[in-house]
Formats: C-alpha cells, structure tokens, sequence
C-alpha cells in the first residue's frame, strides 16, 4: 500500500484523471467509437476512485488523528505583498477525513453511475459529450472537495454549476429541457452571488488594514482567523461572522436546493436519469453541506446563522415532502424527496452535529443514487415517467424491484437500513441541541419526525404505483417489458448493498459500539460538534428510536392502505381536499410566484433597458456621429482651402520665380564670362570709392 | 642692375590684359584656353614680384609667394589637360570648336 508522502505526492491525481477523460472525450468525441468512449469514461473515475481508496488507507495508518491531513500545494497562484500585510493564494489539494470521506462518496457513486451510463445510453448519438461531461462534473466536484482554500473552492464550485446546466439541458433541442438547464444555471447564479459577496466580505474584513498575520485563504488559515473575525466591528448590527455565514448558506441553498433557491432541483429531471442520480447523490447538492461542515469552525462563532440554517433545514425537510405526496411523474417524486432529506442534512449541520450531517449525506448518496438508477431503469422499461402509466413491474423487473425495495426500507427509515441511522442520529442530535431559542430544538425534531412520516408514506405511493398492482400502460407496452442489462443492474445491486450495511459506519450509541465515521470525522470539526453521542441518556434514545420507527411504519401502513388495499381511497381524498390537493400538486405555486415576482418584472426591466438602449444610448451615439459627420465637412473645407492652398501657393510661386530666373542661364560663355569682368570691375570701382 | 616692383607690375598686369582680352574676344576654345593661360601668368609674375620685392628683412626672406606660383603652374598645366580632353571631347560630339555653339546647357 502506498504510503503518507506517496499518497500526499498523487493527490493531484484524483481531480485530474476525471479531467484528462473529460478532455480526450470532449475533444475526440466523434472520432472514438463509443466503447472506447466507454472505456475512458469509466476507468479514469474508477482510478480516481483507487486513489481516494489508498488515500484513505494511508490516512488511517496515521497514529495521531490529528496528523491525518496531507496537503499538497501545486504551485502558486497569487501572491500580493503591501506595507501591512501579504495575501497569498496556493493551488493545493487538502486531504483529511472529511475531503477523503466525500471523494470516496464521489468517486465510488460516481463511478457506478459511469457505469450505469453505459448501458442507460446506448444508441445515443452523443455518447462522447455525455461522459465528457460526467467526467467534467466529476472533475469540479473533486475540486470543490479538495480545495484548500475558499477560492480554489469556489472555482469548482462554479464548476459543478456549469456541468449541471450542460447536462440538465444536455437533450438541448428539446426547448423545454433547454429552459430547465437554463433554470438550474440562473438559479445558482442567485445562491453563488450570495457565496460571492461573502466571499468578498471575508476578505475585507480579514486584510483591510492589519490583520493579525493572516495571509491566505486557506481552511487552516481561516481557522486560525475566526476569533479576528468574531472580534471585527459589526455591519449594520450584526457580526461580521454571521453575515459571512449566512451569505455563504445562500450560495448553499442554491446549490444544495433548499428553500428558496430550491426550485431548479425538480426541473433538473430533464437530463438524463444517470445525471439526475449523479446530481442528486454524488455531486453538486451535497456541495452546500460540505461547504458548511468544511467551515464549521466559522458556523460555530455564528450560533445565529446556524440557527437559520437548522430552521431552513427542517422546513425544507418538511416543506417538499409535501409536495412530493402528489407528484405523479416518479423522477420528480425523488428530486423532492432529495430536497426533504437535503433539509435534514442542513437540519443536522444547524444544530452542530456536524458528522452526522456527513453520515446521512453518505448514506443519502448510497440509496437515492439506488433510487434514481432503479428510476432509470423503470423508465427504460416503459419509456415514460408518469407512475399512472405504470404498475406490477415486479413481475418485469426482478432485480430493480428487489434493489429499489432497500433503497426504498432505507430512505423510509426502517433499521437496520442505512437511512434509519443516519436520519435517526439527526433526529436525535436535534432533540438535544441547544439553540438560541428555548424550545426550538424540540418543534425542529417533531418537524422532521412528521417530514419523516411523509417520507416513508410517499415512498410507498411511489412503490405501489410503480411495482404492485397490475401494469396500466396497455397492453402493446406490456409486451416490451424487460429488464435492463447487465451493466445496469450490477451498480443497482452494489448500491442496494451499500444501502442496505451502509449505516454501520454510524452506529448510535446505544449500542456500545464506536461510531466509526463521527471518531473519523472529529479532527476536522471543531470542539464541541455533538452527534448526541455526549448525551448518555440511552432509554430516552431508544424511546425516541422507537417513535421514529414507529412514524416510519404508521407512513408505510397508511401508504400501504391508501395505495393497495383500498386504492380508491386517494380519489375520494382528492375530491375532499381539492384545494389543497391542487396547492400540493402545483408545488404550492412556488414557480408562478417566482415568475410573477422576479422573472416578469425583469423581463419588463429588459424590455425597458432594450427600449432605453435603442432611444437614449443609440440615439445619442447617432447624434454624436451627425455632429461629427458636420464637424469634418467644416475641417476639410478649412484643410483642403488653407492647409493645401499655403502649401500649393508656395509650390506655385518657386515656380514662377524659377521660371523667371532661369533666363540668365544664356549657355553662351561668352555672355558670363563679360559678366565676369564686368562684376570684377564693379568690385575695383566700389573698393576705389569707398 | 635692378628693377623696381613696378616694372614688374606693369609687365604682369599686361599679361593679365592680353589674356584676359583674349578669352574674351576668341571664339576658338583652344583660343580661349590659352588665354586663360596667360591670366595664370600675370597673376604668377605678380606673386613673384611681390615675395621678391616685400622681405621682411634683408637677411630673412619669404618664400610663400614663390612657393604658390608653383602650385599655380603645377595647377595650371592640370587644368588644361582636362581642358583639351574637354574640348577633344566636344570636337569629336559635335564637330566644331566654337565656343559661340556650345548652348545647350541654356536655362
């Protein structure tokens, strides 16, 4: 195995072999045949993935925990020196337990998804755009993870933003799918403006006058900072520490769909169902958790900003769980679920617990990538993605059945599934916390138990409309039925492996057992991050693990009994409820309001500054240019008469004085030769005189 | 016997009237080239004379006069070797050594 300084000399590696196949398939897309493209595609991910592996092996074999970091600086990218102080930025790529826990999520996952791919696109014409893209989407998340520095992270950042316009639009003369990448693009542009100017208050604050010594913007620089920053003079009230968290959570709201900003997220299903997994699970969403935990040392010295995020978390959870209830398109069911269990990451980080949120991030990655792949295959089987035209796959789809059941066991939180330790430890931790407001603790946690109750029931909707009953597609797709290939049931089955035992690296306390993830994690975090492992309050926790369990099961049964035992019995609901049913189904009008609110009034702003444009700003420029245009008729009058006229004037009188001159050139010597003697007499008669 | 400055002053600037009246009145070239000669003379003489007749001192004497009058004749004899070549030229262009047909470098 390879050892600390090896490992700490080939970090570069990992971002970039997911690079060099994003290059040579961008580039000789249309000259590979496509299992070449495969092939690349694949196995520079894979090697990424054998890198963070033995990455994480040689972390492991460092005794001290608090040694587990190895950073490797690439070379220099800024360096700034004035009288009082010096600002230096370094590409280098950190790893410790938290970077490595994420690129063996991104790499692994993501690998699987590659994988998957294969077999999901085959026939596409465009083979080599869609894994240069996945491979550039790989490459910008492993940046953002192994940044040091808030920069370099922002670059990647910026990065998984763009690759998932190009691949959410990546049918993109489908304008409908076009407009949704477009959505996606501006959506984040919203939440990185917000990380942006954060990002740029950091900086002033941290080198405006003499700053303590601090000259980078490095994590462990930033750590050290913190107390500087907390010690800055307000902004309009309020500390600098929280402005810069709260504005570095609205980039994270954009990029990890939280409300407001998590409007894209459902709209992203354009793209292929593979991206959609990749998006949901490895990549991008999980960005916005990261970036928090990363920067747990400043959350920390903004208990108010943590609170909000806490707040934004648990609504968020149970806010889209909501809407998820109606939804009948079965990809856009998972992409609300993904922005509920997203607010229980964010609900974890708020009330500091901050391995946990890492843990169901984790766990999360595992059986949602599960369900959207078991998605595509559905999808793949019936070429639609509306749930009403499905029903009774099980018979068709033995082993997407069986893997999506686990997936399916774990996101509704039954033990010993992954999702119920991971989303139980949340639940905990938030039961325990001490937020700055009494009480609020405990409505967050009865939030997110009810937001688990919703989880567990659509999920069953969504399972029995698409696997029990009997097929409602007619008769002619019945006989097409199949079930995919191997390529893409072998990652299905891994997943649903690694859904399935995922949770034992985060075993509650409960059970004696080291927490194995939380122990990893703990160098990285800062002091007193709680995963309610502090709290040795077992029977309470077994209680409450019962209560949680027992929400997940009465979600399950009433799902069960709603869908399959009675199933006119959500008709009937429908009718009773219709308004509020119709408030669920069109996603409580949120994007209405938005394109009232934002998107109509800056169309009437463009087509006022175009009008402005044409009248004022070209009106002024022709106006100048007539101006001009008179100007020069009057230059070149006054240059062509007076310049021209004194220059030709001169020319003209040489000329006629030459003219007149020449005739004493006779040619006869004679003639000079008199005018000779007679100029030499003329001087003898002047010199006698005078 | 001795001569005075004068005497020799008047036998030169009597050459220097001959050829002088002699380029002006020859239309032949040759004619005219001669008389520049004798004007050379004249003005040789006169240098003569003058470093001869004008010593500083009886013991010291000048010869900066002499000297130039050789430079002349040396010059002299130069000049009317172009001269002749010049001519011969111009004879054998257009025939004739008349310097009254000689116009075309008129203005």
């Amino acid at each position: 195995m390879l050892g600390p300084q090896t490992v700490k000399n080939i970090l570069w590696l990992i971002p970039c072999l997911p690079l060099t196949g994003a290059v040579v398939n961008g580039l000789l897309r249309r000259r590979l045949p496509a299992r070449l493209i495969h092939i690349i595609g694949c196995v520079t991910v894979f090697l990424a993935f054998l890198v963070s592996v033995s990455g994480f092996i040689s972390l492991l074999r460092i005794e001290e925990p608090h040694n587990r970091l190895l950073i490797q600086s690439l070379y220099q990218w800024l360096l700034t020196v004035w009288d009082q102080g010096r600002f230096s930025l370094t590409v280098a790529f950190r790893f410790d337990p938290l970077s490595a826990t994420l690129c063996l999520v991104v790499t692994g996952v993501g690998f699987l998804i590659h994988l998957y791919s294969v077999g999901y696109m085959a026939g596409d014409e465009s083979q080599g755009r869609y894994f240069a893209y996945l491979n550039l989407f790989t490459f910008s998340m492993l940046l953002l993870i192994l940044a040091d520095n808030l920069l370099l992270m922002f670059v990647g950042w910026e990065g998984v933003g763009l690759c998932s316009y190009l691949l959410i639009g990546f049918w993109f003369s489908d304008l409908e799918k076009a407009q949704a990448g477009m959505k996606a693009f501006i959506v984040n542009r919203v939440g990185d403006f917000g990380f942006f100017v954060g990002l740029m208050l950091l900086f002033w604050s941290l080198f405006e006058g003499s700053n303590g010594g601090v000259s980078g913007l490095g994590f462990t620089e930033l750590r050290q900072a913190v107390p500087l920053l907390a010690s800055a003079s307000p902004v309009l009230g309020v500390g600098v520490v929280t402005w810069i968290a709260l504005l570095f959570f609205v980039g994270a709201t954009g990029k990890s769909a939280q409300i407001p900003l998590y409007v894209w997220l459902p709209d992203a299903m354009a793209g292929p169902t593979p991206v959609s997994a990749f998006i949901h699970a490895a990549t991008m969403v999980t960005a916005g958790v990261y970036m928090i935990v990363r920067l747990n040392f400043l959350y920390l010295a903004a208990p108010a900003a943590l609170t909000v995020v806490a707040v934004v978390g648990a609504v968020t959870a149970f806010y889209a769980a909501t809407i998820a209830i109606t939804q009948n398109d079965i990809k856009r069911v998972l992409a609300y679920s993904t922005i509920s269990q997203l607010g229980y990451m964010f609900l974890a980080v708020g009330v500091a617990a901050f391995s946990t949120g890492i843990f169901h991030l984790v766990t999360h990655a595992f059986f949602k990538a599960l369900l959207f792949l078991g998605a595509g295959s559905v999808i793949h089987a019936v070429h639609s993605n509306d749930m009403q035209e499905m029903g009774g796959l099980k018979k068709y789809l033995p082993y997407t059945y069986l893997t999506f059941m686990t997936a399916y066991l774990a996101i509704s939180g039954i033990p010993p599934f992954s999702g119920f330790m991971s989303k139980d430890e949340i639940l905990w931790a938030t039961f325990n916390s001490h937020l700055s407001v009494p009480g609020l603790g405990k409505a967050l946690w009865a939030l997110g138990l009810l937001g688990a109750g919703l989880t567990a029931f659509y999920m069953t909707r969504l399972v029995a409309l698409t696997f029990m009953g009997t097929f409602r597609g007619g008769a002619d797709e019945e006989k097409h039925l199949h079930e995919s290939p191997l390529v893409m049931t072998i990652p299905l089955i891994i997943l649903a492996l690694l859904a399935a035992v995922g949770g034992a690296i985060g075993l509650p306390a409960v059970t004696h057992l080291p927490n194995l993830l939380h122990d990893f994690l703990s160098p990285v975090l800062s002091g007193h991050g709680s995963s309610g492992h502090e709290v040795h309050a077992y029977g309470l926790e077994v209680l409450l693990m019962l209560v949680s369990t027992g929400v997940a099961l009465s979600g399950i049964g009433l799902g069960y009994y709603f869908y399959l035992k009675r199933p006119e019995l959500p008709d009937q609901a429908r009718a009773r409820f219709a308004a509020v049913y119709r408030l669920l189904l069109n996603k409580y009008y949120v994007d209405e309001i938005y394109s009232a609110l934002f998107l109509r009034p800056v169309l009437k702003l463009v087509a006022l500054s175009g009008l402005f444009d044409l009248q004022v700003i070209d009106g002024a420029v022709n106006l100048s240019s007539k101006i001009t245009a008179k100007f020069s008729f009057l230059v070149g009058w006054e240059d062509l008469t007076i310049v021209d006229g004194a220059v030709n004037g001169v020319a003209a009188m040489v000329q006629r004085w030459g003219d007149w001159i020449r005739h004493l050139q006779t040619g006869r010597i004679h003639q000079y030769l008199y005018s000779v003697v007679l100029g030499l007499f003329g001087l003898c008669v002047f010199m006698l005189l005078f | 016997m001795s001569y005075s400055l004068q005497s020799f002053l008047i036998v030169s600037s009597l050459l220097f009237c001959l050829g002088m009246f002699t380029v002006l009145t020859r239309r032949n070239a040759i004619g005219v080239l001669m008389g520049i000669e004798l004007i050379l003379n004249g003005a040789g003489l006169n240098f003569v004379a003058f470093s001869r007749f004008l010593q500083p001192s009886q013991t010291a004497s000048l010869l900066s006069g002499q000297i130039f009058t050789l430079f002349i004749i040396a010059i002299a004899a130069a000049e009317v070797a172009v001269a002749l070549a010049i001519v011969l030229v111009l004879y054998s262009q257009m025939k004739t050594i008349d310097v009254e047909d000689f116009k075309e470098l008129r203005g």
